[in-house]
């Protein structure tokens, strides 16, 4: 059912590289897992519950992280802002 | 003995910033849940080297609490394992098994209070991720409704599902645990009020006179003998305190396991789609285009079972399989709590065995994911439907530890406090 063509176009909706090897195995237990999730075809209609509400608060300016802080972790900066690949 | 359990990722003190119940006490953090200044890699490559600028909300609690943090716990990598060897950073041995796992994914938690090198632990409960490991390591673990706890600072997996929880050697230490974590934090929107002003600790009296506990039979049925004769043992305890034990059924358990894992799975698609090595984690460089410099992150950071579930989460989520799949997984969810909310017209508490196998050899389980998936059986079905669960020691196989869980209706966590502590 899951084929070598299947799980790379997952990856790269994804945004997962895989080496040959991996889509080959991942291919194989895939339709393994997927063959087992075919039970949820025989789940009955069940009325859900409503139980959560959406919780507002007011919208109001409070401190959050510094920009020294916010860019601690990035691989790369330059001029305080996050630095990352060409977007096309 | 660290050194040989790999229990922590990162051995760090934190102090205490007041005095309170927590006063002396030693706790270890998983390695997800967030710690200002302390390298937090949620077991995984991708992380390496992070170090968050906040505290997470339990965090702030345990320190005004008293308790001084000594370390970042071991885990499987963004939660995702059942056996603590998914990490980066390599297995954790479990204490009370030697040569075994110590379950997971809060595995380096639960054997770090096995061991003696913490007095309590975090752990974050996703689908029996603290339950599970506090069976194998003989301590007791608690999943706590949901909405009881912040997961304000909790590197996320599968949001609408988890829990941070407490882990510690007695019913009554854990308990208290969950006394100072619990409540609502308006920096968590799914936390609730309800539960604001309950205590736990006290709750530990031993005293099941009256109580009726519900055996679902199908959470038994599938046990290994060893398991169930232990089971059963902690079964004849409670009796022998006055409870009464009735049989229940749960027949929507039968697709709870197929509906966990497609929830948790599409939700962790989402929620690791932050991780492209821009703002933080491991860089995919800056040659190629930004899909293809992503692709490249995720591929060296991200270990194979994280790969596993983003790529199967992306699949269920994907055109043409949305309906077949994650719209039947919340159908079955449903079912699953309309289940519990019929059984809990019988019964005030459920019991099963936490895990229907004893800890796992370490190495045994790694090729073949769907069968370590069905070890989830007994714990993902509260998950399904946000309910408090406890993980109480009941007794030993040749293999080791045995887990009794006790589920309660959702904010009655006293109720299931209670009926563990006549079993320890």
């Amino acid at each position: 059912m899951v084929d070598y063509e299947e799980v790379e176009h997952v990856a790269s909706l994804a945004r997962v590289d895989l080496d040959e090897e991996e889509v080959e195995r991942f291919a194989a237990q895939f339709d393994d897992i997927l063959s087992y999730f075919e039970a949820l075809d025989e789940v009955p209609a069940v009325e859900p519950e409503r139980e959560l509400d959406n919780v507002f608060r007011p919208d109001e300016v409070r401190e959050g992280l510094t920009q020294e802080e916010a860019l601690a972790n990035a691989p790369e900066t330059e001029e305080g802002k996050f630095k990352g690949p060409k977007v096309s | 003995m660290s050194a040989d359990l790999n229990a922590f990722i990162t051995r760090e003190e934190i102090e205490p910033t007041d005095e309170g119940p927590l006063s002396g006490q030693t706790v270890a953090v998983k390695d997800n849940i967030s710690t200002e200044g302390v390298e937090t890699t949620c077991g995984s490559a991708m992380l390496r080297g992070y170090v968050p600028p906040y505290d997470a909300t339990v965090v702030e609690r345990l320190k005004t609490a008293g308790a001084t943090v000594v370390g970042k716990t071991n885990m499987d990598e963004f939660g995702m394992g059942t056996t603590t060897e998914t990490s980066a950073f390599g297995p954790t041995r479990n204490p009370a098994a030697p040569g075994r796992v110590p379950g997971g994914s809060s595995g380096g938690s639960a054997a770090a209070v096995a061991a003696g090198e913490a007095d309590l632990a975090l752990g974050s409960d996703t689908g029996g991720s603290v339950r599970c490991p506090a069976a194998f390591c003989g301590v007791v673990g608690i999943k706590p409704t949901y909405g009881l706890v912040s997961r304000y600072g909790l590197v996320a997996y599968a949001n609408s599902l988890e829990q941070i929880g407490p882990i510690g050697s007695t019913v009554a230490e854990t308990a208290e645990l969950l006394d100072v974590i619990a409540g609502p934090d308006e920096r968590d929107a799914t936390t609730r009020e309800a539960g604001a002003e309950t205590t736990y600790a006290d709750a530990a009296d031993g005293d099941v006179d009256g109580l009726t506990i519900g055996v679902p039979t199908e959470l038994v049925e599938g046990a290994d003998a060893g398991v169930v004769e232990q089971f059963e043992a902690a079964l004849d305890e409670l009796r022998a305190g006055g409870a009464e034990t009735v049989e229940v059924s749960l027949p929507s358990v039968e697709t709870a396991v197929q509906a966990y894992y497609v929830i948790a799975m599409s939700e962790a698609s989402s929620n690791l789609a932050r991780f492209d090595g821009v703002r933080y984690g491991r860089s995919g460089g800056h040659n190629d285009n930004w899909n293809e410099s992503f692709a490249a992150a995720r591929e060296e950071g991200f270990g194979e079972e994280v790969k596993r579930r983003v790529l199967l989460g992306t699949y269920a989520l994907s055109a043409g399989y949305h309906d077949k799949y994650y719209k039947k997984a919340q159908d079955a969810r449903a079912w699953v709590r309309q289940d519990f909310a019929e059984a809990f017209e019988t019964a005030d508490v459920l019991a099963s065995p936490t895990m229907p196998v004893p800890p796992f050899e370490l190495g045994e389980s790694l090729d073949d994911p769907l069968q370590l998936y069905l070890a989830d059986a007994n714990t993902v079905p509260v998950n399904l439907a946000n309910l408090p669960a406890i993980s109480v020691p009941a007794g030993e196989t040749a293999e080791g530890p045995v887990g009794l869980q006790l589920v309660g209706e959702a904010f009655d966590e006293r109720i299931i406090v209670r009926a563990a502590s006549a079993v320890e």
